[in-house]
């Protein structure tokens, strides 16, 4: 559920986006992976930092899914995060901040809770 | 009803774990005094903390955990006094809580033997992570060590001491040997060999009379009248059960310390319970954690009204000593009375193993493994599930001459009921039955669902192997499929990519598979389509099914930045390109460094600044070098005969023919080759994927040869063939690999499941065996015919070039957590936590 007081903060255009891929979005000094999952038609996105070893590098790892749930692999170790609950699905790594996504217009906004 | 538990260390915080999983527990009220400020903490892996382990990863469960399961945590507060008429206890900061059963798990101390001295600045003991922190400070300024205790937890002490930079430190041991408890002399001398060759001093045989110094610790003094300099100490000569509370409440004690318990883990109060290292049971205090879960267990199962009794442990141990593996178990040295004991020692190699078997050779009781320590677990399951022994028995320890050990064999012997994770108490039927009707797939799974494998990791590889039995003993491992989205092997998708003519990961997947990819397909897949047509692998939409390193073309490194490696084909470069590199490595201030493959690696480059950095390399006639890409690296070759006075052939210029051939041609895994102009062998030609060397008469060429973690040498393919028999050869050879291997598989590990092995593979290349042979160079020869850099393109494609930004929304910026150190006049990845 997104709260009364989310603000949506606008990221980029949705063709900035690989499909099946994500981007690094900067959000004052915030780091927010946002990935297009053109396969399953969804935007979803996480905080950017991976918790095992504190990288800045989930926005440059690969999605997919295991069973029905999204996910992303961090390029350093392959942890394995859901997309939509940013539980770690590869071991006992903390989970990972979700936020919600909508496109209007062609143009990707993220909300901020707040 | 009301539970209090004393102390929050690995015994504590299981058994909250424990009750919580027993229904009857819903209605209980929880509460747990801790003394350390840190909720529990995986202690028996405190050493991580040094090598990179945060608390937080060492952590059992976040704070938040308790919590999350209504149980009232009080850290940083220890109970002062147990009342056991009122049945209430008082923490030290002044709260009063009372219980209906009182659950003691206050563990161990460190033992401090009377020696004069202890108190001095300097003398730490080794339990907790502020004994960690305050030895991380310490060591900064110290230079020589010592640790009193060559234990277990002593030699863990020391290799601590040595990563934190202490180098020279000596292990002091009074027994006349190392471990006295646990492996025999013999032994002992093979481990004092091998610790020496890690830099520790061991010093047997040697009471400390005093710790000299004034406020810090500058010596110590031996009763034997010697003395060594030292200004680091840790002791380590054993641990002390806290039993301090109970002794105060009445409680009945051991003499040497210790909560006497009996088999219900009962104190002499009923109400009150002690479980883990605090706990003295039929004389006995368990230093290790497998026992103290199990002691959890059992009284969680007993309060919750399943009734379960503790009646003794096994005290089998392997050390983790990083780089030297010791282990022993059962009655590690029982002799006489009919008992025979087998043992090879092998002082060139360091390695020391010892079985103790019955008298009719049939059972083993015991044993000792020092220098390797491969075969424990099977060892120890031998042991306890009493399996009898081969005819041969010194066969368990030897491993199976020639061939591979089959270890499979091995686990389908063992009964359904071995215990195979001791740290949870999972038994073989349990870690099956979650493959055959849970359907546990992974090894991860089996974790998740049985919690096997998540104490000590020691039986990990076992699970694997149950897996892999269950798992085909179910006829479903016959098919080595790719993961859950591809029903097929990689050989079969292979030829299936081919036949459907797809060219993309997507097409690939919705005619061939299901479901959305993952980290497993996607690199497969875009290696499979890649080998098959040589298309630059960021276009038709290809891109992020590679791998991250293939997206990037660039190898991640730690902090986030790439390295930037061109192609030096055969290791030959000119003293112009040499400066540009030079320049390039300035502008953009990068770490420089010649890899093993005669190569210049240039670390620390920020993702935005990769196409300018290329651009710069390209213009200067370099090209990709494939570093990052599961491909062919480098062909390195010695000098040759173009100098070398014994040089038969010019090494060099096959070597670079070779690597402009094979350069780009995504394979299952990397690929190395070199090349030798003479059978001194200067290029190391036999440790590669394919090797060439140099004879009288024309070339030798050896395959499948490998470094790295399992090192193999090359195996002889085809003798005297000239450059050109030589080529066609290496392009069979490599397509067939290409074509079959399974994902992530050196050529080594693929000839070693090759049925048939070498002969089988000769039988292919060299007599055409599968009629491939002229399909196999036909694409060859289509892969070198349509080479391109890819790096050249990448730079070239305003499409494909965006993407090297690290913000989509501010491409100017850079990453502004990436940081550097300074080392040696240059720059170093900032340390991960
Ligand atoms: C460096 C090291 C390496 C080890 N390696 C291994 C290994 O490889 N294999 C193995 O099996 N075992 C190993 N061990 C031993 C293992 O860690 C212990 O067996 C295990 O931690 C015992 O658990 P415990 O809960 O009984 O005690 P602890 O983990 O010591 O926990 C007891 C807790 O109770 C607290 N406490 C004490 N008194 C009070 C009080 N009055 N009020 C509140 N809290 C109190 C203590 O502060 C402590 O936090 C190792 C130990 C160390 C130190
Ligand atoms: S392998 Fe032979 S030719 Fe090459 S450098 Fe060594 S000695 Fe010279
Ligand atoms: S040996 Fe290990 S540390 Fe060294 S480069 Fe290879 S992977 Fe990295
Ligand atoms: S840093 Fe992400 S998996 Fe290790």
């Amino acid at each position: 559920m997104v709260a009364a007081t989310t603000t949506w903060f606008y990221a980029c255009l949705a063709e900035d986006v690989p499909e099946n891929g994500g981007v690094c979005v900067k959000y004052n000094n915030e780091q927010i992976a946002l990935f297009h999952f053109a396969r399953l038609n969804e935007w979803y996105a996480t905080q950017n930092e991976c918790p095992h070893r504190n990288q800045m590098a989930l926005s440059r790892g690969m999605i997919g899914t295991q069973g029905d749930e999204p996910k992303v692999a961090c390029p350093f170790h392959k942890k394995t995060f859901s997309l939509k609950t940013g539980e770690c699905l590869s071991g006992d790594e903390c989970a990972i901040k979700t936020y919600a996504v909508k496109v209007e217009d062609g143009k990707v906004y993220i909300a901020i809770p707040g | 009803m009301k539970i209090v538990i004393i102390g929050n260390g690995m015994v504590g915080y299981k058994f909250c774990e424990k009750l919580l999983s027993k229904e009857a527990s819903s209605s209980f009220q929880i509460t747990v005094f801790g003394e350390e400020i840190r909720p529990a903490y995986d202690r028996v892996h405190l050493s991580e903390f040094f090598s990179g382990k945060s608390a937080e990863d060492l952590a059992m469960a976040p704070a938040n955990w308790y919590s999350d399961n209504n149980i009232i945590l009080h850290l940083g507060d220890p109970i002062a006094q147990i009342n056991t008429t009122t049945k209430t206890v008082d923490s030290h900061k002044g709260l009063t809580v009372s219980y209906d059963i009182l659950v003691m798990a206050t563990g161990s101390a460190a033992f401090v033997p009377p020696i004069p001295g202890t108190e001095k600045d300097g003398v730490f003991i080794y339990r907790t992570i502020e004994d960690l922190e305050l030895m991380t400070a310490y060591a900064k300024k110290a230079k020589k060590g010592a640790v009193i205790g060559g234990g277990l937890l002593g030699l863990e002490a020391a290799k601590a001491m040595i990563d934190l930079g202490v180098s020279d430190t000596s292990v002091i041991e009074f027994a006349p040997r190392l471990m006295p408890r646990q492996i025999d002399d013999a032994g002992s001398n093979v481990l004092k060999a091998k610790l020496e060759s890690i830099g520790l001093k061991i010093l047997t045989n040697k009471n400390t009379a005093e710790i000299l110094g004034s406020s810090c610790i500058s010596g110590m003094q031996f009763s034997d009248d010697s003395k060594i300099e030292v200004d680091m100490l840790v002791i380590s000569a054993g641990i002390k059960p806290r039993d301090e509370l109970a002794k105060l409440a009445g409680l009945e004690t051991g003499q040497r310390g210790g909560i006497v318990v009996n088999d219900q883990l009962q104190t002499s109060d009923p109400s009150i319970y002690a479980i883990g290292e605090c706990a003295l049971h039929r004389g006995m205090i368990y230093g290790l954690v497998a026992p103290g879960y199990e002691m959890a267990e059992v009284v969680a199962a007993t309060i919750t009204g399943t009734p379960k009794t503790f009646t003794g442990f096994d005290m089998s141990t392997k050390l983790k000593l990083i780089g030297v593996d010791v282990a022993s178990f059962g009655d590690a040295f029982l002799s006489g009375n009919g008992v025979q004991s087998i043992a090879i020692n092998d002082t060139h190699k360091g390695i020391y193993k010892r079985i103790n078997i019955s008298a009719d050779g049939k059972t083993l009781l015991g044993g000792i493994l020092v220098g390797e320590a491969e075969q424990y677990n099977m060892l120890l399951q031998t042991f306890k599930n009493k399996v009898i022994l081969p005819p041969n028995p010194e066969d368990v320890i030897l491993g199976a001459r020639g061939g591979e050990t089959d270890t499979g064999a091995g686990v389908t012997a063992l009964p359904d009921d071995a215990l195979i994770c001791s740290c949870e108490a999972v038994t073989k039927g349990m870690i099956c039955n979650s493959v055959s009707e849970v359907g546990c797939e992974t090894v991860d799974a089996i974790k998740k669902c049985t919690k096997a494998g998540t104490g000590c990791g020691g039986c990990v590889p076992m699970l694997k192997d149950l897996m892999q039995h269950t798992m085909k003993a179910q006829g479903k491992l016959i098919r080595n499929v790719l993961c859950e989205h591809f029903n097929y092997s990689r050989q079969e998708l292979f030829d299936l990519v081919k036949i459907h003519d797809l060219k993309t990961y997507d097409a690939v997947l919705d005619k061939l598979g299901n479901g959305h990819g993952c980290e497993v397909c996607k690199p497969a897949v875009s290696s499979i389509v890649a080998s098959l047509w040589n298309e630059m692998i960021l276009k038709k939409g290809n891109a992020t099914a590679q791998d991250s390193n293939d997206r990037f073309l660039a190898n991640i490194q730690k902090g986030g930045t790439y390295s930037v490696v061109p192609r030096i084909p055969g290791g030959e470069i000119t003293p112009d390109k040499l400066i540009v590199i030079g320049e390039v490595a300035k502008k953009y201030n990068l770490y420089t460094k010649i890899t093993g493959g005669q190569r210049i690696d240039m670390f620390g480059a920020h993702l935005s600044d990769l196409p300018k950095i290329w651009e710069a390399l390209i213009a200067a006639g370099f090209e990709s070098g494939h570093a990052y890409g599961k491909s062919l690296r480098t062909v390195k070759s010695c000098v040759g005969s173009t100098w070398c006075r014994f040089g038969l052939h010019d090494s060099v210029s096959f070597a670079i023919k070779v690597e402009e051939r094979y350069r780009g041609l995504r394979s299952p895994h990397k690929l190395k080759s070199a090349v030798s102009g003479c059978i001194r062998e200067c290029a190391e030609a036999q440790s590669k994927d394919f090797g060439i060397i140099a004879t009288e008469k024309g070339w030798n060429l050896y395959v499948c040869g490998n470094g790295g973690s399992k090192p193999q040498h090359a195996l002889l393919l085809a003798s005297d063939v000239d450059e050109e028999t030589c080529i066609k050869l290496i392009d069979r050879f490599l397509m067939f690999y290409v074509k079959t291997a399974d994902p992530l598989t050196r050529t080594a590990t693929w000839l070693n499941k090759m049925e048939g092995g070498i002969d089988y593979l000769k039988s292919v290349v060299l007599n055409d065996a599968l009629g491939m042979n002229a399909l196999w160079e036909d694409e060859m020869n289509h892969h070198v015919a349509t080479y391109e850099c890819e790096w050249k393109v990448a730079v070239e494609t305003p499409e494909i070039r965006k993407r090297f930004n690290h913000f989509v929304n501010a491409p100017e910026e850079k990453d502004p957590t990436v940081h550097f150190e300074e080392m040696r006049e240059q720059k170093r990845a900032k340390e991960w936590k």
